[in-house]
């Protein structure tokens, strides 16, 4: 396949995510306006963290003075999970170079990871496909959180439109394309009661951290309950 | 339209801290020799990582959500992930009116 089907095919597969982001860029960026961030700030913001659950958290507690090491702490706790991420997505970078891995990784969030997961369970990564998302997908962020921006509140409500629920719909349909019986079944119901009892008690964002590792201590439990299956998954590596 | 300075310094701390978990990975993934059971626990970490995320949203913001979620959950077994968007956008806000 050329360089340029493959890049063609990474637009493909991100644009539904790319359209589902646009609503929180815009509200993003009209929520950062409100808190009194100029929207060159609000642009750096996006193209120098490119992480919109940490930029959502983060926005929620700006406040003046600059809540400086607070901000950084809430980053680093929610996008914690990015090194159980890239830690998973390394080994199918063969294809890349030293460079295209620091830069695309640059870029990394939960939906082009997650594509690019389930990409590499057919085909081979390669920077094409991987380039093919990111460009549209941080361009599409930076525009719409710069929209939001300078248009601010005039926006309204995205519950009026669902457009809230856009991103649990989007994460549930890629979590079924990883579905691999009932080790990831022990794994959702763990991490799902986990995050949302955490989110209920502590508060963001503790619940990403507690949810993901309470999923981990399931699949590892549940997958030593049945030695067949391990057993076989050996054999056939 | 311009720089506060603490605005700027908190910023950079966040993208500096969101950068160096997007690359440890790099660093981690050489040094795993992974068992039969580690491997397993490695391969939850996409769907453990996703739901962890959505879950407050599904399972802790109403009965509508909730009710939506698994509407969506059983919507995503047969279609492809725009229809499951659509899907569950359109019970979220149906249900949204009932409720």
């Amino acid at each position: 396949m050329s360089v340029c089907d493959d890049a063609r095919l990474g637009f493909s597969d991100i644009w539904p995510a790319m359209i589902a982001a646009m609503p929180f860029g815009l509200l993003f960026g009209a929520l950062a306006a409100g808190k009194g961030l100029s929207p060159l700030e609000v642009f750096a913001m996006s193209a120098l963290v490119f992480a919109g659950g940490a930029q959502f958290a983060a926005v929620e507690m700006w406040a003046s003075p600059t809540p400086v090491l607070a901000l950084i702490f809430s980053t680093l706790l929610i996008n914690s999970r990015h090194v159980l991420m890239s830690a998973s997505l390394a080994p199918k970078l063969g294809g890349f170079s030293t460079g295209q891995k620091l830069a695309g990784l640059y870029y990394m969030a939960d939906e082009n990871w997650a594509l690019a997961e389930k990409r590499a369970r057919l085909r081979a990564l390669t920077p094409a496909y991987w380039f093919g998302m990111i460009v549209p997908f941080v361009a599409g962020w930076l525009a719409m959180s710069m929209v939001g921006a300078l248009v601010g509140a005039a926006l309204g409500d995205p519950r009026r439109f669902g457009a809230d629920f856009a991103f649990t719909a989007i994460f549930i349909a890629l979590t079924a394309a990883f579905w691999k019986g009932r080790v990831t079944a022990w794994t959702v119901a763990a991490a799902g009661i986990a995050s949302a009892l955490t989110y209920k008690l502590a508060g963001p964002p503790w619940h990403v951290l507690a949810g993901a590792l309470s999923g981990l201590a399931a699949a590892w439990i549940a997958a030593g309950a049945e030695p067949h299956r391990t057993a076989a998954t050996e054999a056939e590596r | 339209m311009s720089f506060d300075p603490l605005n700027l310094a908190a910023i950079l701390g966040m993208a500096v801290v969101t950068y160096l978990t997007r690359i440890a990975g790099l660093a981690l993934a050489d040094r795993l020799t992974l068992s039969p059971r580690a491997q397993a626990a490695f391969d939850a970490i996409p769907p453990a990582v996703l739901i962890a995320v959505i879950a407050p949203s599904a399972l802790a913001t109403g009965w509508p959500e909730t009710i939506a979620a698994a509407i969506t959950a059983l919507a995503a077994t047969r279609l492809p992930l725009l229809g499951v968007v659509a899907v569950g956008v359109a019970s979220v806000v149906a249900l949204r009116m009932v409720a």
